[in-house]
Parts: structure tokens; sequence; C-alpha cells
């Protein structure tokens, strides 16, 4: 750590420093695995700020590339938060009000513990030694940062994607810390066409020599091209055919014919190897492949003999579950058996399927109700929550 | 206050809001009483759920089919998923409302009798209205002029009709008395929308509101 306002982190061969706070845990922290992790490092961001009884905090969880830096220009990429548009003063989650927290995840490389952070016991980086997590040990370390600010209850917790199955998680591990919850554009569980994707990317990073079984920050390499592979296979699983043709159709990048060769003669080609160019310079191999086997192994139902229901019976946590209707990464149907599960558990739930061509990333858009959902949700949220409502007395005692 | 498994929590007191209610949901509203659980399917823009939850501190769900319709519904702070009463009752579970409510839906759904089977297997009771197809207007026009009726409650020519499954009142006292389904009340609206005690219901009244009860 730097100082109190910025730290330094490990991206691929040069180390970089990016504002924010980190909090460290040394007592070791249990692991879905059945082993222990200790200590650890939670990079995080805050917006807005705490009120005096500590309950206006809003957690957000990011999506398997996205990072803690929600509503600001990315120290990196120096592009606009990946939720700009959604967190901020006067936006649905809006700042001016509430208090965000978003902090990277553990498997990470925004400055949370994951395999480039040093082996306690080697005190070389972690690579594979790095020990496999899940969404439910992402929450666990959430949890300890939301308490170590010494907040008792959340007002909501939200995200898309990834972070949807964290909200999801927050919600059936710890209910009684969250007022209300809105899973966005995500599922109960990683289904085997999601988890296919994520091992064609695996293998493409595996297969990078530079890769070097995971050693490349001691060889001093980076696994570039396999990498920006699997960044490019991925992204094309967020878009959807239609948006794909509006953006692209068949036109050709800076040419006018076809070249009769393997340059990139279309523009889709092109943007796609931009894409996967620039991740590179913002993400690590091993992280990638870390955080795409915690969603692998998601699976809400699993812990409770398969019946989803199960892990929401008698939740007092208000659900808002928003689906897009061209997102076949997570479609419809997967959000709406997280709002059936809740139905069958008369959980309190609001569900809305967004009209979008833009595919799963419709999530990070502005799309033609999105928003008006979040925002209204979270304010219909808030009268129950700030007028003195009993829940409120339930949940901070 | 401790809630059986599957059933939902009691309505929370909330501040009292003025809203104005198309006439049959006001007679549907009066129905039911305070501290009630309620599920409303087909619940528009929410009006119904918006007014019983903060003037009858009701708990109430709804489900919607239009992602308008259920995103006025969640800036009312209201729980409302977006579905249809054809394929979503399904998922829940029994005894989890005191009243469901479809108004002006149930000519809408593909499966009318079993939607009614549905509504009182979640439901202790059932409140149903719908549009009475054997008013004497849809019977003239179909009689004198020859034409499917276009009406102020039957707005839609024959092509573009969400309506399908059209019945008279005495249509849906059959199929009540036939599903064994006990009729506690009865409630019919005249042309103008007025509430009337009307002397041939089937031919005069153009709503009708039933609450239902299991036998």
């Amino acid at each position: 750590m730097t100082d109190d306002n910025s730290l330094e982190i490990q991206i691929q061969d040069k180390s970089v420093t990016i504002p924010g706070k980190k909090v460290v845990f040394d007592e070791p922290m249990p692991l879905d695995s059945g082993i222990e992790i200790g200590p650890i490092e939670v990079s995080y961001q805050t917006y807005g700020s705490l009120n005096a009884d500590k309950s206006n905090a809003i957690v957000i969880c990011h999506a398997l590339t996205g990072d803690q830096f929600v509503s600001e220009t990315h120290p990196i990429t120096k592009k606009p938060g990946w939720w700009a548009m959604m967190v901020g003063p006067g936006k649905p989650v809006d700042t001016d009000k509430y208090f965000v927290i978003c902090s990277s995840v553990i498997g990470g490389c925004m400055g949370s513990t994951g395999p480039v952070s040093p082996d306690p016991k080697t005190g070389k980086p972690y690579g594979l030694n790095f020990p496999v997590i899940t969404i439910g040990d992402m929450v666990r370390a959430q949890k300890r940062l939301v308490e170590s600010l010494g907040i008792k209850k959340l007002f909501c917790v939200i995200g898309g994607s990834m972070g949807g199955m964290q909200v999801l998680q927050w919600a059936v591990s710890y209910p009684e810390m969250v007022f209300a919850a809105i899973p966005i554009a995500t599922a109960p569980r990683h289904t085997a066409q999601n988890i296919a994707f994520h091992e064609v990317g695996r293998q493409a990073i595996m297969a990078d020599p530079n890769w070097c079984h995971g050693a490349y920050l001691e060889e001093n390499k980076v696994p570039r091209a396999g990498l920006s592979v699997a960044r490019m296979t991925a992204h094309v699983t967020y878009l959807s055919e239609p948006a794909l043709h509006r953006k692209f159709g068949r036109r050709l990048q800076d040419r006018k014919n076809l070249t009769y060769g393997f340059d990139a003669d279309f523009q889709v080609e092109s943007y796609l190897r931009h894409q996967g160019f620039t991740f590179v310079e913002r993400f690590d191999a091993n992280s990638y492949l870390y955080i795409t086997r915690a969603m692998d192994y998601f699976d809400l139902a699993e812990e409770h003999n398969g019946m989803l229901g199960d892990a929401f019976r008698d939740s007092p946590v208000r659900f808002c579950v928003i689906s897009f209707s061209s997102d076949w990464l997570f479609p419809t149907s997967a959000n709406r058996e997280i709002v059936h599960a809740l139905n069958a558990v008369a959980a309190d739930v609001s569900f809305v399927e967004v009209q979008s061509d833009a595919g799963h990333d419709a999530f990070l858009l502005k799309e033609p109700g999105f928003h008006e959902t979040v925002d209204g949700f979270i304010k219909g949220c808030a009268e129950r929550w700030f007028n003195g409502h009993s829940d409120r007395k339930d949940g901070q005692g | 206050m401790a809630t059986a498994i599957g059933k939902m929590a009691k309505g929370k007191i909330m501040k009292h809001r003025d809203i104005i209610l198309r006439t049959d949901l006001k007679l549907i509203a009066d129905i039911i009483e305070p501290d009630s659980r309620v599920l409303d399917i087909g619940c528009g823009d929410g009006a119904l759920l918006d007014h019983l939850t903060h003037n009858k501190s009701v708990s109430g769900r709804g489900i919607e089919l239009s992602q308008k319709g259920v995103n006025q519904c969640v800036g009312r702070g209201l729980s409302v998923i977006q579905g249809n009463a054809d394929t979503d009752l399904q998922y829940y579970p029994n005894d989890a409302v005191d009243y469901a409510i479809l108004s002006q839906t149930i000519q809408a759904t593909h499966n009318p009798r079993h939607v009614l089977e549905e509504l009182l297997r979640i439901g202790r009771r059932a409140i149903v209205s719908f549009p009475n197809f054997g008013h004497w207007r849809v019977r003239a026009s179909l009689s004198l002029a020859g034409r499917m009726p276009v009406t102020k409650s039957l707005a839609f020519q024959w092509y573009e009709t969400p309506n399908i499954h059209f019945c008279t009142i005495n249509d849906f006292f059959a199929l009540c008395e036939d599903m064994n389904i006990k009729i506690a009340k009865t409630l019919f609206l005249d042309q103008k929308g007025q509430q009337k005690n009307l002397i041939f219901p089937n031919l005069t009244g153009q709503q009708a509101i039933f609450l239902l009860d299991r036998n």
C-alpha cells in the first residue's frame, strides 16, 4: 500500500499504482474447497458517504472482467467506469443518497488477493498455487470488508452476470445482512454451454507457450496471445447476432476489397482483435482461469439437494430480477428459474425482461426500461427501509 | 411475527396514498379485508395493488404481461413479476395468499378452467372479473348486424383481439357449478360502468365480478 488512497498492483510484467483503498485481514479465511487462505487483502472503491447509522450502504458486485472502478475513469484504460451510467449523483444508484462500495473479487488482479499476489510461503506470486475459489468465497471476502466498515446490514446488493451470481450468493448466505437484492442478467447455475465457452478460453491461455504452466510472472513472460483469444471468444458470447450485424455487418476494415488472406478483412475481426489486445493490458491470465472456474462451480441449488427454492426459503430479502431479451449467455429462461424458485417459497420478488438486441452486455448499457426498473425498485425499497420500518430494526439487532 | 412456510408475510403499514381506481377495481378493493395477502394476476399499472398496499395494509404481489406495466408497478414500489396466468401460476405454493385476483384477464387466457383451478389453489378465495359476452349489445351486434361485437369493454376487432375465450355471465355460473366452486358474492356493472342490482344480469350486465370460495 502506498498511502490511504492508492495502492500498487502488478499487471503483467509491470507494477502500477491505482487509486483506491485496501483492507488486510490477517485471520485466514476458510474457502469452499476446504482449505484456508490468509492473510487476505481486499481492494475497493467507495462513492458517496456513509450516513450516521450506517444504513445507506449499497454493494455493487462486478462481473468476470470488471473491477472496483464502477463510476470513475479507469486508471489503466482511461475509459469511463463500467457502470458510470448507472452509478453516480442523480443516477439510479444515487451516490448523493447512498454509500456505494465495490470491491475487486478475490482471485482477480486489481488489488485483492489473487494468483498475482505473493504466496506467503514462498514470497513468489501464487500462480497456480493459488487455491481454486468460488463465488461463495468472493462473497465471504466482501462480507469481511462490509463488516470492517462497521456496516451491519446493506440496503442493497446489485450486480450483473457474475456480479448477479454474487448478489444471489449474498442473499442466500447472509440474508440477514441484505435488505434488497438486484441480480441482473444472471443464472442460478452455470450451464454446460457456459462452462464450455469458459473451457475454450482457458485452453487458449494454457496453449500459449508464454503461459509457462502458470509461472509466467517469474519467467518475465506474458501469455498475450492466449489471453487475447480467450477474451475474443468470450466477447462474442456477450453480444448477439443482431447487435453484431448492426455494428459491423459484413463491412470491410479500411479496404475496398477482400485481400484473399488472413488479415482482418472484416470490421468484426478488427474489433475483436482490438478487444483481445487491449484486454491483455489490464487483465491477468491466471486470474482469468480462476474467476471463470469460480463461475463454472456456481450452482445455488446444489447445496439444497437440487431444490433452488430451498435456498431462498423464508428469505426476508426483497428481490428484483432483470433479464434482457437477446441475452443468450444468461437468457431470460435462466433468470426466470430464479424468479420461479422465489415464487415457490412466496419470497418478495419483482421481475422484468427488458427488450434489447444488445445481448448479454445490455446490462452495461442504458437500455429503455432497464434503468427505470432499477431506479423504481430502489426508490420503492427506500420508502420501506428508511421510513422507520420494522425490518430495519430487526436487521440492526 | 413468524410466518408459515410457503406463505407470504402479512402486510406492513404504509403511508396512505390517494389512488383513483376504475369502478370494477374499486369494487374488488372493497371486498378485500385489511391485512390480507393478495396476488393480482394481470395487475396492469398496479393501481389496485398500490391502493391495497397503502390503504388496506395488504401484502401484495402481482403478475403482469407487459414490460411497461411491470416498470410502472416496480416504480410504485410494488413486487410484480413479468409473466402470464397460463404459464406462471404453477410456481406459486398452495395457500400462498388470501385472495387471488384475476381482473379482466380470464378471457385472454389459453386455459381459463385450469387458471381458475390455480387461483383457488394459490388463494383461499379468488376474485374474477370479466366482460359479459351475453350483454344485449354484444348479442345485437352478432344477431342483427351479423358482425363480431366491438364495444367499449371489448374494444378490439376479431383479428387483433387478445381475448380468445369469451364467456357470458351464465357460462361462468355453469363453469363454477361444474368445478364445484362456491360463489360467495356476485357484482354486476351496467353499460355505464356503474354497479347495479340487475334483474337480468346476463342481458344487461356489461361486466361481472365473482368472489369465489373453495367448496
